[in-house]
């Protein structure tokens, strides 16, 4: 991924506001890439050698940890992440279902899970918890209940709409 | 806060008399659940359509209690309470609606239904009628949970003050009778006595292998050192299992108040809890718990006016299964991946940054301030010879009423699904008499109990010689038309995707599991394949690091023994008898009510459809790819084969 040099050196002042937050310490590697991801959607490759300098360890070490957990995206995210819960309730109650539901509709597969505009990415995850509504669904950090293919329609729509409507806004 | 920041030490009886003068002024108290299930289906929403109603009636309301106003202040105006609660456990069911004290529960309440809710039960004390819950069994009605057998027939201690105390207000957790088990702790105990106090009580770990809580204890205060740490372990991967997701929702206060007790058992003062990150809200409340009583002097430096301190922090996971192991979950905490590492030594003598450590789940923690609170006696009245108290189950998959429970250890799996859970039901959702087949207790870890366990006891020793186990307390109901082999194979490809790869056995040989399943589903097996699954499911078991590689198998071998026949159908008939699996499914068409109006022929994108207008259509088995196509155009359902 290209980008413009003035845009990486802002990307590296807010990577360095957060190790300052966490006082450069090595233990806090996981609550620091967290806060990474949270900023930028996903940890760019070049942040995680600045993180390996600035914390002083191998950046290979850096590579493990960022790997080794699910949550870690070496990849751009889309704006709004899908996860579908593929706990044991949500599988009984076919979650599988809904999630080729929801490949057919945004045009992904198991091997591409982001939208070529950066708009959605698809996961399947392991249990949020909410086995009492299964199947469920959460978009960004908002919880669905019992989504089938119609609630998930819906869904979509709405968040589209939204998206269309602030961009008009914007333009105007 | 303003009467607590003045004082230094709090006076835990000041803050629970003030509170209750005020709740007693309180005419009628409104409980919205806003656990996650509950806020998906739309709570926050009722919540705010009540809070405007009451308004709009004119009622005075109160969000918070107003503390310091007097009692001659307007004596005939009625007053009502709005507060939010952490999940009931009768997710399904959301979101409730629970008004006292006339113990009114009303389910599935829409934002429309609050002013109803308003003009008929708080101001004239009438009971609305569609909005009870309704017994599948016998379509009654019933008003509150003394009335619902889920609730009724359970006994919920820790769970207890879930859904009645605010999680986000520390003052009511107090006056519930909160922190008074710190206080009691910290300076009316020494360490040793609250060690044996839990041993008295029986209580074992509730996050899976069920070792006893106070071995643990004793043998980390036993530990010279300068630093000691508590772990609460709130790493709850198990898929279908949410209690400790509900516990820190509903309750965060109780947990901080085990861990506090911990920490004076072992001689700890900090303390970690780790959180898995796809528990927001859990977080949310956690963090805000711990600010407040932070606030409130009751963590921080000397506590309760001892020379001890206590700091609670919170640390999110970031997505590995793995990580709910005590030594992988340590190295997470470190900053590292989460692998394990071979015990000994144990985190009691090495464990979070090479200092003795103790590492409690969130629902043993929980049961800790009560059985301070309460006496060891009264603790270990409930459950069996060797496992004492009580233990949360959340019930899901196919039975009526899916959701959270709390039962003594010895209540038998009948009494769970057909009284507290209502029944197992088709996969039309309607409750039948019969259509039991299986429970997989225990998750990923667990087994398979069948129609001949249903009286079983259910207890850490029973489960164990049963080839499953209490695990954290996932409970999964089957019905007929379950195939235990996709079950085995989902609990497998859960494992063998979350195995941390350190050792072989666990990291080729659920590859390997994984796969022999699937040339059983696909029908490509043969008694050789039937006879290496098991094989390696043993070596996995015996030879793997730690408790995932363990316990992974277990699916796997104990459907093997109670399921014999069905895998063997899958091997030598190449039948799916729950017609589950795709690739042994034969599809038929139904010459009974075949019309033959040609259009699943003519729909059939590899034309294996055969017939004449108005006869009888027949499927080609040799080129049918089973896609469904003709399932879905056949007005007649005379397509057999699909569910």
């Amino acid at each position: 991924m290209k980008t413009e040099p003035n845009k990486n050196l802002r990307q590296f002042q807010q990577v360095m506001e957060i190790i300052e937050r966490n006082e450069h310490d090595r233990s806090r590697l996981i609550p620091i890439l967290q806060q990474i991801q949270d900023a930028y959607r996903y940890l760019p490759p070049q942040v995680l050698t600045y993180i390996a300098t600035a914390l002083d360890m191998p950046v290979a070490e850096v590579y493990g940890v960022a790997t080794f957990y699910a949550h870690f995206s070496l990849e751009a995210k889309g704006k709004y992440i899908i996860k579908v819960c593929d706990g044991t309730a949500c599988h009984v109650k076919g979650s599988s279902r809904l999630l080729d539901t929801l490949y057919k509709k945004l045009e992904l597969n198991r091997n591409k899970l982001t939208t070529d505009d950066m708009m959605f990415t698809v996961e399947a995850v392991s249990c949020l918890g909410a086995c009492g509504l299964a199947p469920v669904m959460v978009v960004n950090e908002k919880v669905y209940g019992e989504v089938n293919e119609k609630r998930c329609d819906e869904i979509l729509k709405q968040i589209k709409e939204e998206e269309t409507m602030a961009t008009t806004l914007q333009e105007a | 806060m303003n009467d607590m920041e003045i004082m230094t030490t709090i006076n835990l009886n000041q803050v629970k008399e003030t509170y209750d003068k005020a709740a007693a002024r309180i005419h009628k108290r409104i409980i919205v659940c806003a656990g996650t299930g509950c806020i998906a289906n739309g709570a926050l929403l009722v919540h705010k359509a009540l809070e405007d109603a009451i308004q709009s009636a004119g009622l005075g309301l109160f969000i918070e209690l107003e503390l310091n106003q007097h009692d001659d202040h307007e004596p005939d105006k009625k007053s009502y309470q709005m507060t939010g609660s952490g999940c009931q456990g009768f997710c399904a069911q959301g979101p409730l609606v629970n008004i006292l004290p006339d113990e009114i529960m009303y389910v599935k309440v829409k934002p429309d239904d609050a002013a109803e809710i308003i003009e008929k039960t708080i101001q004239n004390d009438q009971t609305i009628e569609r909005l009870l819950y309704v017994n599948p069994v016998n379509s009654q009605r019933n008003k509150g949970q003394k009335d619902i057998p889920f609730y009724a027939r359970q006994n919920r201690l820790v769970l207890g003050e879930c859904g009645h105390v605010d999680p986000e207000n520390i003052r009511e957790y107090i006056s519930h009778g909160g922190y008074f088990a710190a206080e009691q702790a910290f300076t009316r105990m020494t360490d040793i006595e609250v060690c044996d106090v839990i041993q008295e009580s029986g209580l074992r770990g509730r996050g899976g292998g069920g070792f006893p809580t106070a071995r643990k204890w004793h043998l980390t205060r036993l530990e010279q050192s300068d630093k000691k740490y508590v772990i609460c372990n709130a790493d709850e991967g198990d898929p279908g299992a949410f209690m400790d997701r509900s516990l820190m929702e509903g309750n965060p206060h109780r947990i901080i108040e085990g861990m506090m007790i911990a920490a004076r058992g072992i001689g700890a003062d900090e303390a970690y809890v780790y959180v898995r990150l796809e528990y927001p809200l859990a977080v949310k409340r956690m963090r805000k718990a711990i600010a407040d009583a932070t606030e409130a002097g009751i963590l921080g430096e000397h506590i309760f006016g001892t020379e001890h301190h206590m700091f609670i922090h919170i640390m999110e996971g970031a997505g590995a299964f793995v990580c709910g192991e005590e030594t992988a979950l340590i190295a997470s905490i470190e900053g590292k991946r989460g692998m394990p590492v071979p015990k000994p030594p144990f985190p009691a003598q090495k464990g979070l940054f090479g200092k003795p450590t103790v590492i409690n789940n969130v629902e043993t923690l929980a049961a800790v301030p009560l059985i301070i609170r309460n006496g060891a006696t009264w603790f270990n009245q409930y459950g069996t010879a060797g496992s004492k108290g009580t233990k949360t189950f959340a019930i899901t998959g196919h039975v009526a009423n899916t959701g959270l429970i709390e039962v003594p250890f010895g209540t038998t799996l009948r009494e769970i699904v057909y009284n507290i859970g209502g029944g197992v039901i088709d996969d039309q959702g309607n409750v039948t008499g019969e259509g039991f087949k299986a429970v997989q207790i225990g998750g990923p870890s667990g087994g398979c109990l069948t129609e001949e366990d249903l009286d079983l006891p259910l207890d850490y020793d029973n489960l164990l010689a049963k080839g499953a186990m209490v695990g954290s307390g996932g409970l999964v109901v089957m019905n007929k038309q379950s195939c235990m082999v996709q079950i085995a194979r989902f609990f497998m490809s859960f494992t063998q995707s979350e195995s941390c790869g350190k050792c072989v056995p666990c990291r080729e040989g659920t590859k390997q599991m994984l796969s022999l399943l699937d040339d059983i589903i696909d029908g490509t097996a043969n008694q050789e394949t039937f006879d290496m699954l098991e094989e390696i499911g043993l070596v996995v078991k015996k030879a793997s690091l730690c408790g995932l590689g363990k316990t992974a198998p277990s699916p796997v071998l104990s459907t093997i023994v109670k399921f014999k026949d069905e895998y063997l159908q899958h091997i030598h008939d190449k039948r799916c008898a729950t017609n589950n699996c795709l690739a042994l499914r034969s599809i038929t068409i139904d010459p009974e009510k075949c019309i033959g109006c040609m259009a699943c022929a003519r729909k059939c994108p590899v034309h294996a459809i055969s017939g004449e207008r108005k006869q009888v259509h027949v499927i080609d088995p040799e080129i049918c790819t089973k896609c469904g196509i003709c399932f879905e155009v056949c007005k007649f359902d005379a397509v057999l084969g699909f569910n």
